[in-house]
């Protein structure tokens, strides 16, 4: 092998040679913005100086042609600078009005959305899944696309009370995030374990440490050293799968897929929440996950109709309260969504609130 | 030129509809690259049987110990023979993106050049901490992609045990909002730690997020160890002329409705405008000829809801700096914990400041690595070990701004009590 050659450990890059010239120029004294229509914001910075940015969703699973696709684009109807938004949007920046237009004339022939502003349903929030995750229970890129083809005309649009923001998560780990709506896996059986494997491959005392409820416990079986799980305790969170492969959690029938609504990380009016459940027991159908489809657009639908303006999810629940949720969306409330992890007592109605 | 394209039908279908296809982004690899023939061979099987099939190993570059994803095939024949041999290796590079997730075109076209000398030709923009995943490479090939990148001023990521990538909003390149450097910070923090970055040695991973304003675009309090989000002390500043035009153009039902009575502290109230209030602490915006809003400064929590109705109208005011939130996390092990206040407020503008904002940093990472158990994020030590513990060993002090309300039971020791009550007096003389 040739000789090895030393990292240069420059951490992050410098920001600045890679920004539009007119936001190096305002760079922190911009004034305000508008948006002149669904996925197009316009800034105005002190200096009078104006900038509109045209957004984009993107299959964030980018390949080069595509990604070259989006250069050409940038470089023959913007000003060859783009940024990316956290939800893998693109925004293409120009100097001025009469550029937007035929951007998004290009945009939409190339087959990008324009869109993903305000009041929108913007792009969801996900991670790996099959395509290159070691403990996916279902895909990430496919969920995301078969629900952007159902939720695409309100990407386009900005019709929702106010933003709302989705995620998915290939398991409990939750790595999509917390969200208005998030679609997360929900294993329903404790791991199958192949004993054969534990001891070679897992580290006992740390995999029995991983488990948040003390299920698991070394275990001679078949003379070989491996764990055993009490599956009277396990919470089937799968959490013992990442340390211990043979522990194997994803179960094409019964990995399920749960909905999970009302999470905002913004401090806008209410302080930030986490979402809470209201769905599970979904089936992982690919390629389309139709019914998690139609539980997810039902939501989106009521919550359109029944929000105030600048209501996102969370202040809607706040407002109407959880019967009245469970009622008009017509998901069922079942002892599972009554909570009775730590701290749980403190999400129990402690007072004669309630809405008739 | 590449290997016939496999069967798939699974897939086929997630080529129609309006959204763009990462599928046929896939198959247009595929026309001359066997790594991704092979690959949708694979993920076609997963779809077919709903199971994954990768592990994890051990690939790195020289010189690091973490930023590369491995992964191997799983799907192998009964002589332990991979069914997709081209994807057997198929790892991921994560490489840290500038703060703001800025490009020019001529930057992406040399990374995907890159990525398609050395590795599959696909790139995620981003992954949720915020790295560019150049996904897909052999482990022969992971050293020459990266040597190339590196050259070109980028550098590995965070993974495993380790200060993670970062990320910050678009903040001060283009946002009214934007209180601070959120750029500047994030590089300056991050660039601090890349030891702790590039050889994973902590308790578990550690994470830091730059958000400009409480809007929290980047999920800092909920998706970072270490958030710290841009805020202001002194009074909303306000603009009457686009206060008029804001009225003019939505008129009273939306004053009331989406503005005055959606304040968390009901810190608004409608005046007249000869009547405003010229105490310190209120700030006014005109409406129209007669009547203006009028904000009282010390109720209001900086939650940005009427700033982001009346963008212009209002701004954050003058005095910006940041509130920094600690042990914020996800689900694993104890159930999701936000970021709570422990720098209720700090200035971020002078070097000197950005040197406290390294120093929280530093000892909060240093605490961290000494008394987290394995495995245990900081917001988890911190449920552990009580808020307490965890200021004194960084050295802040306690502060009211840190807490919902006080204590409401008893089971407490105290008879340090007077001591705290001496201290508390001298950090109020202090701050006089």
């Amino acid at each position: 092998m040739s000789e090895m050659r030393d990292p240069i450990e420059s951490g992050v890059p410098d920001h600045v040679q890679y920004l539009h010239p007119l936001m190096k120029k305002n760079y922190g004294s911009w004034k305000r913005h508008d948006r002149p229509r669904p996925g197009v914001l316009h800034h105005v910075a002190n200096s009078g100086d104006e900038i509109w940015t045209v957004r984009a969703g993107t299959q964030r699973q980018m390949d080069v042609y595509t990604v070259r696709t989006l250069c050409d684009i940038a470089d023959k109807f913007a000003e060859g600078h783009v940024r990316f938004t956290t939800r893998s949007n693109i925004e293409f920046m120009v100097s001025a009005e009469s550029k937007v237009a035929p951007l998004i004339e290009a945009l939409g022939k190339a087959g990008f959305p324009v869109g993903g502003t305000g009041n929108s349903v913007s792009m969801i929030s996900h991670t790996q899944g099959w395509l290159h995750c070691d403990i996916p229970g279902t895909d990430a890129s496919g969920v995301v696309k078969a629900l952007m083809d159902e939720l695409h005309s309100e990407f386009i649009k900005e019709e929702m009370p106010n933003r709302v923001k989705l995620s998915t998560s290939c398991c409990e780990i939750n790595c999509g995030g917390q969200a208005d709506i998030a679609i997360v896996v929900q294993h329903t059986k404790p791991p199958k374990i192949n004993h054969d494997l534990v001891a070679n491959v897992c580290e006992r005392p740390t995999v029995v440490a991983r488990c948040p409820v003390a299920a698991i416990r070394p275990a001679l079986v078949n003379g070989k050293p491996s764990l055993e799980v009490d599956e009277a305790k396990c919470i089937c969170c799968g959490a013992c799968f990442p340390p211990c492969p043979p522990m194997q959690i994803n179960d094409p029938e019964h990995s399920k897929i749960a909905i999970w609504v009302g999470g905002k990380n913004s401090n806008a009016r209410i302080r930030p929440t986490f979402h809470k459940l209201v769905m599970s027991g979904l089936p992982n159908n690919a390629p389309r996950w139709p019914e998690v489809a139609a539980v997810v657009k039902n939501i989106l639908k009521v919550y359109k109709e029944d929000a105030r303006s600048w209501e996102r999810l969370s202040d809607w629940v706040e407002r109407i309260g959880w019967p009245q949720f469970f009622e008009k969306t017509g998901l069922p409330f079942t002892k599972f969504h009554i909570d009775d992890w730590r701290g749980s007592r403190a999400t129990l109605n402690a007072s004669t609130h309630i809405r008739f | 030129m590449s290997k016939p394209l496999p069967e798939t039908p699974m897939l086929d279908q997630l080529e129609s509809g309006p959204w763009p296809s990462f599928v046929t982004g896939l198959k247009r690899l595929a026309k001359d690259n066997d790594m991704m023939v092979d690959l949708l061979g694979q993920l076609e099987t997963s779809y077919k049987t709903k199971k994954g099939y990768w592990k994890g190993g051990t690939v790195g570059v020289f010189g690091y110990g973490g930023g590369v994803i491995p992964r191997f095939t799983e799907l192998k024949d009964e002589n332990d023979k991979p069914l997709f041999p081209a994807a057997a290796e198929f790892h991921t590079l994560r490489i840290q993106p500038a703060a703001g997730m800025h490009y020019t075109t001529d930057l992406l076209r040399k990374m995907c050049d890159v990525w398609e000398r050395h590795g599959s030709g696909l790139i995620a923009f981003h992954g949720q901490s915020g790295d560019i995943m150049f996904q897909g490479a052999t482990t022969a090939n992971v050293q020459p992609a990266f040597d190339e990148l590196n050259e070109m001023g980028f550098d590995l990521g965070g993974a495993g045990p380790a200060v993670r990538t970062s990320m910050a909003c678009v903040g001060a390149a283009r946002c009214e909002q934007s209180c601070y450097d959120e750029a500047r910070a994030l590089r300056t923090v991050v660039n601090t730690f890349l030891d702790d970055m590039h050889r994973p040695a902590l308790p578990y991973k550690f994470k830091f997020k730059f958000s400009g304003c409480p809007n929290d675009c980047v999920n800092s309090i909920q998706r970072s160890d270490m958030a710290v989000i841009g805020t202001w002390r002194d009074n909303i500043q306000t603009d009457d002329a686009l206060g008029k035009a804001w009225f003019a153009k939505h008129g009273a039902k939306e004053l009331v409705n989406d503005v005055i009575s959606r304040c968390p502290t009901k810190a608004i109230t409608l005046v007249d405008t000869k009547d405003v209030s010229k105490a310190e602490g209120i700030s006014s915006v005109a409406l129209n000829g007669t009547q203006s809003l009028e904000i009282s400064n010390h109720d209001c929590v900086r939650c940005m809801h009427c700033v982001n109705v009346m963008t212009g109208a209002l701004a954050p005011g003058k005095d910006k700096g940041v509130t920094i939130l600690i042990g914020g996390k996800s689900v694993l092990k104890i159930g999701a914990t936000m970021g709570t206040v422990v720098i209720p407020f700090m200035k971020l503008e002078s070097d000197e400041d950005y040197e406290r904002l390294v120093e929280i940093a530093q000892n909060t990472i240093d605490f961290f690595a000494e008394n987290a158990l394995e495995h245990e994020r900081t917001g988890e030590m911190i449920d552990r070990i009580g808020l307490v513990n965890f200021l004194e060993g960084i050295g802040v002090d306690v502060d009211p701004n840190m807490i919902l309300h006080p204590r409401s039971n008893p089971y407490v020791r105290m008879d340090g009590w007077d001591e705290e009550v001496e201290k508390a007096n001298e950090r109020k003389a202090r701050a006089a």
